[in-house]
């Protein structure tokens, strides 16, 4: 037995389940995501793509705790063709240091592609968030070898059909909207496949407004009242 | 042309590797140039017109000393080696004083003064095209060896362009203006000919090409940096400069911003969009949660589509620039489980973000 793991110990076996505590990674911000994820966070000098483009489910607040500790160390952070307009006070308020975010409006795929491969490239850009309907994987495989001569935390956003594809992404997740909460499935990573979904614990809106959301039958009430032409108050 | 390098050997490793790095330069303008060395000016200059042989050896005419010439070969003298063996007062009687001066020059016996050079201050220059080019590619290697000639005006004069223009020349005295702007001031004809070809490959020939120009007059003084090994900020923020510039020049300058608050209590004034990396932060705090993605445009909606979930927060500001909005923002669900800000102004509904 200490034969066999002064042979673990010295020649670099790979074993199924075993963590890569060596991959470099930054903190997603989130502990229940950084205990799954090889390395402790998202991997960095590689591709993470998250799958599902419904927007408005939580998606961006999976970032945020990344993106805010990025920038305010003086990184910067770009966006490739986000679908809407990323919203500063929103950002500002998150904790983003806006000085550091840029946004590049590519319009077609190859256009989109071009430019998140010359912002890896540039060595300027710790972060890149890019958003692609449709890719394939001889490009996605270009974007792989330019992330990982660039060090940087990249994170595609592609459609959930994407999954079927293979992909030379080394971390994928899907997300799922879940009874007003944020359901993260792992659906590959180095290491042993992941099973259960993660529930992330995402800030609400409707809390930060500083006021108890409707109950239910409160809810109908409102749209009854609506329906009056009523003002609707909480 | 003549080249004061004693101080400069250091810095470039040597002679020998100086001299290697003139025939680099001067085969990627093309140029043929016979270089020679001296101790001084105008032994050089002889030397290098008489092929670089030994002082001793050079014809008599590197002098240039054209009415003295006849004589000397009159009398069988044919290179310096023999001019200088003969007696200097016999010399001087029958050639002048300027042969005798001349000479002592080239021995470094009497000092030469000459005026430094000074580059011009703005570029340009034309290069006829062998054949007529349709293609960017091949254009682009034409215009490289303009941006080399360029990038040596640049170094001589210690600055770097923030724009240049490349003119296209068509049969039938046709042509197109290509303007390159630069974030930052640059000299390097890498850098430059990236720029280029990012143009070049967004426009389409129409007709061949006979003959291209490069002008450039918008100098500034670059101060030399030396390019960080450990990924320092100034590298960084070089490397971002020079990225911007790339996605600019092939996607339009608007294409890369960024964002900035504004202090306006309406959604769509609350922020501006910026030159990237060029903001003083505002601070102004909203009363109500903002959502992480504005629609371009507010989307109508129908009231069936969604549950409120709170609100309202109400805007109502405006009155006085002519765009006034008078709104009740609510937070909403949406069949699909997404979050969205809706609003109402005069009994219809909006979708204006996304809680994403």
């Amino acid at each position: 037995m200490a034969a066999l793991e002064d042979i673990l110990q010295r020649h670099p076996v790979w074993r199924g389940g075993a963590s890569f505590p060596s991959a470099p990674a930054v903190p997603s911000g989130f502990s229940v995501l950084d205990g799954e994820l090889p390395g402790g966070g998202w991997p960095t000098g590689a591709l993470t793509e998250i799958l599902g483009l419904q927007q408005g489910i939580g998606e961006l607040q999976l970032l945020l705790p990344v993106l805010a500790a990025l920038t305010t160390a003086g990184k910067r952070v770009v966006w490739i063709a986000p679908p809407h307009l990323p919203y500063a006070p929103a950002l500002a308020a998150a904790g983003v240091d806006l000085i550091r975010l840029a946004v590049v409006r590519a319009p077609g795929r190859r256009d989109s592609l071009w430019a998140a491969e010359q912002a890896l490239r540039s060595g300027a850009c710790h972060a890149l968030l890019a958003w692609f309907c449709n890719a394939r994987y001889a490009e996605l495989r270009r974007l792989a070898l330019a992330a990982e001569a660039s060090r940087a935390f990249v994170a595609l956003f592609r459609p959930r059909e994407a999954a079927q594809e293979s992909s030379p992404a080394c971390l994928r997740i899907a997300l799922e909207p879940v009874e007003g909460e944020l359901a993260v499935r792992i659906l590959k990573r180095h290491g042993a496949p992941a099973a259960a979904p993660l529930i992330l614990p995402l800030k609400n809106p409707i809390h930060a407004l500083g006021r108890s959301p409707f109950s239910l039958p409160a809810l109908r009430d409102a749209r009854a009242r609506r329906s009056l032409g009523l003002p609707v108050h909480a | 042309m003549l080249l004061e390098v004693e101080g400069s050997l250091r810095l470039f490793g040597g002679l020998e590797r100086l001299i290697e790095h003139l025939r680099e330069g001067l085969d990627a303008m093309e140029l043929t140039a016979q270089l020679a060395v001296a101790p001084v000016a105008r032994a050089a200059l002889w030397r290098a017109r008489g092929d670089g042989q030994a002082v001793e050896d050079l014809p008599i005419d590197v002098t240039g000393n054209a009415e003295s010439f006849e004589f000397l070969k009159s009398i069988g003298i044919s290179t310096l080696g023999e001019l200088l063996k003969l007696p200097r007062d016999g010399l001087g009687r029958r050639c002048g004083r300027a042969l005798l001066d001349d000479l002592d020059r080239a021995l470094g016996t009497a000092p030469e003064a000459r005026e430094f050079f000074t580059p011009p201050p703005r570029f340009a220059a034309m290069l006829e095209l062998p054949a007529e080019v349709i293609h960017a590619e091949d254009l682009l290697f034409a215009a490289r060896r303009l941006l080399v000639q360029l990038e040596g005006l640049l170094a001589a004069r210690h600055a770097g362009v923030r724009a240049f223009t490349v003119f296209l020349f068509h049969p039938k005295g046709k042509s197109t203006a290509i303007e390159i702007g630069l974030a930052s001031p640059a000299r390097e004809a890498a850098r430059l000919g990236q720029l280029l070809r990012e143009k070049l490959a967004a426009l389409s020939l129409a007709c061949p090409v006979e003959a291209i120009r490069l002008e450039a007059d918008d100098f500034s003084l670059l101060q030399a940096r030396t390019a960080g090994m450990f990924g320092d900020a100034l590298a960084e923020d070089e490397g971002w400069a020079r990225l911007a510039e790339r996605l600019q020049a092939r996607l339009g300058h608007d294409a890369v911003y960024g964002v900035a608050t504004y202090p306006d209590h309406r959604p769509e004034y609350s922020w501006r969009r910026v030159e990237a990396g060029e903001w003083e932060p505002r601070e102004f705090r909203h009363p109500g949660p903002r959502p992480l993605w504005l629609l371009e445009a507010p989307r109508p909606m129908c009231e069936d589509d969604f549950l409120l979930l709170a609100g309202p927060e109400r805007i109502e500001c405006g009155w006085w620039d002519g765009d006034e909005a008078r709104r009740d923002y609510f937070i909403a669900r949406f069949s699909d489980s997404s979050l969205g800000w809706v609003y109402r102004e005069a009994g219809e509904w909006f979708l204006h973000g996304l809680f994403a």
